[in-house]
């Protein structure tokens, strides 16, 4: 897990070159050591897919996967990931073809304004391959850390349930 | 948010010497408080050394019986592992009806028992603040303080602790184990959560570059028959109003065996010995529950907005001893 080549060196506070993995292809960008992961992504990387909601933990829009397991890239230091794997929603489709819990937000509308949808759908995925989609209530209990403003969360579950009971609709993430 | 400088360890000697070396540095774990508290300007600039790569995030079985959870140990990977399910039912609860799914991936063990209240003048750098700038004043007793503390609360700060893990674990008898350059030591951790009195900035008796490398549960059978309830403002993804860990075993009608600690209504996870001293040996009844409830709530001090915490933490008590006996009559 550690790269060989990060050193034990302090970096920053100023500008560092930062090495990182996402969605398959590595990045290197020039940014200063407090710069979150969510930041990193979204203003040095052009990757707006994951969202800035409240900045603090508290909402789940910017949720995304580090070495395949989901967490908060708001209060993640972009510089912690160097050496590990970072997943965002423009990396769930697969050479154009929507990844099927993409597919089923569509189908059956679990979304209002959207802002909340990529989050949503790094944690639903994420959800699947953890085994914690078995009911309703377990659904919403390993859902609620994805808050959605437009309160679409009965077609969020219902597409849960969709690719849940469909097949093949889990790829990528595991617990 | 504040600059900060960076450096990622591999080894625990390295991470110790580090951090110990450099008054202004600080261990980084999951972050899901570090980062939020400089974000608010709550902390100073700070050198962050990354401890994730450390190889103290196991969790295993001595040959005592008793569970031994590294420091790094994420809290979701605690609470499922199945020892722990089996055997200390309340903990795996305490770790699952805190936080979220994301930031249970993310907080460490060793990270929340060390998190920073939730007080929100204490995350305001502009409001007086006793924890944050010594000396300041307290501005929750004149404020809003519905969620504060009713329990261990002092002239100088009312801030309830927050985590779930830690009211299990201070009702397990559980161990921190700590490494410095000094060497290693243990201490109970009831002992290791501090009452605010006049110096409410010290939480805990760590000092600058110590290390919390494992929690140690100590085998306890009756732990099998034990929960976390949880009361709180909505259903999930919230702090406890009040909350009971509690483990039971009554037989023939009597209370053999009970461990009691509250949260979301003390400074500290609360351990309720005046009530365990009531329930022990005597009739497994709601009118005991009652009374041990009673008792360990005799000296709670009201605020101006949290006075109905007092009969909540009780019914909560009350509620908790219930289904631990009805349980342990259907087992």
């Amino acid at each position: 897990m550690v790269a060989s080549h990060l050193p034990d060196a302090v970096q920053g506070p100023g500008r560092v070159d930062v090495v990182l993995n996402v969605n398959g292809a590595t990045h290197v960008v020039r940014i200063e050591p407090r710069v979150s992961l969510l930041d990193c992504l979204r203003d040095h990387m052009n990757l707006t897919g994951a969202k800035k909601g409240c900045n603090q933990g508290a909402c789940g829009a910017c949720t995304v996967w580090v070495d395949k397991r989901r967490v908060v890239a708001c209060l993640t230091l972009a510089i912690a990931c160097e050496g590990r794997e970072i997943t965002t929603i423009e990396g769930m489709a697969d050479n154009g073809s929507l990844h099927p819990m993409q597919k089923a937000f569509l189908t059956e509308d679990a979304f209002q304004c959207g802002y909340c949808t990529p989050g949503q759908i790094m944690s639903a995925v994420a959800l699947l391959a953890e085994g914690h989609a078995g009911s309703d209530a377990e659904i919403g209990e390993w859902m609620s850390g994805n808050i959605c403003r437009c309160a679409a969360y009965p077609n969020i579950r219902t597409a849960i349930r969709d690719v849940r009971d469909g097949v093949g609709g889990v790829r990528g993430a595991t617990g | 948010m504040r600059p900060v400088s960076y450096s990622r360890v591999s080894d625990v000697a390295t991470a110790i010497a580090t951090v110990a070396a450099d008054p202004t540095s600080a261990y980084l774990a999951g972050g899901t408080t570090k980062i939020d508290m400089l974000r608010i300007y709550a902390e100073p600039s700070q050198r962050l050394v990354d401890i994730n790569d450390l190889p103290i995030d196991h969790i295993e079985v001595q040959p005592d019986g008793a569970v031994r959870v590294g420091g790094l140990a994420r809290m979701n990977d605690v609470a499922l592992a199945p020892v722990v399910l089996d055997r200390f039912p309340m903990l795996s609860e305490a770790l699952l009806l805190g936080a979220s799914a994301q930031l249970r991936n993310m907080a460490s063990m060793g990270g929340n028992m060390l998190q920073r209240v939730r007080c929100s003048y204490f995350r305001d750098a502009e409001a007086s603040c006793n924890k944050r700038e010594p000396g300041t004043g307290c501005s929750a007793i004149a404020g809003v303080n519905r969620g504060h503390a009713v329990l261990g609360a002092s002239p100088h700060c009312i801030a309830t602790h927050p985590s779930d893990a830690a009211v299990a674990l201070v009702a397990l008898d559980a161990m921190i184990h700590v490494q410095n350059s000094g060497g290693h030591h243990a201490i109970a951790i009831d002992d290791f959560f501090l009452l605010p009195g006049d110096t409410p900035e010290r939480e805990h008796p760590l000092n600058h570059g110590d290390l919390i490398t494992a929690i140690e549960v100590p085998a306890l059978p009756a732990a099998r028959n034990s929960l976390y309830l949880k009361v709180r403002d909505r259903e999930s993804y919230e702090f406890a109003l009040a909350s009971a860990a509690c483990a039971l075993t009554v037989t023939d009608g009597v209370v053999a065996e009970v461990r009691l600690a509250l949260g979301g209504v003390a400074t500290k996870p609360w351990r309720a010995r005046k009530a365990e001293q009531v329930l022990h040996g005597a009739p497994a009844t709601r009118e005991t529950f009652a009374r041990a409830a009673q008792a360990e709530l005799a000296d709670a001090v009201p605020q101006t907005m949290n006075g109905f915490k007092i009969e909540l933490v009780q019914r909560t008590m009350i509620r908790a001893l219930e289904t631990l006996t009805a349980r342990g009559a259907a087992a």
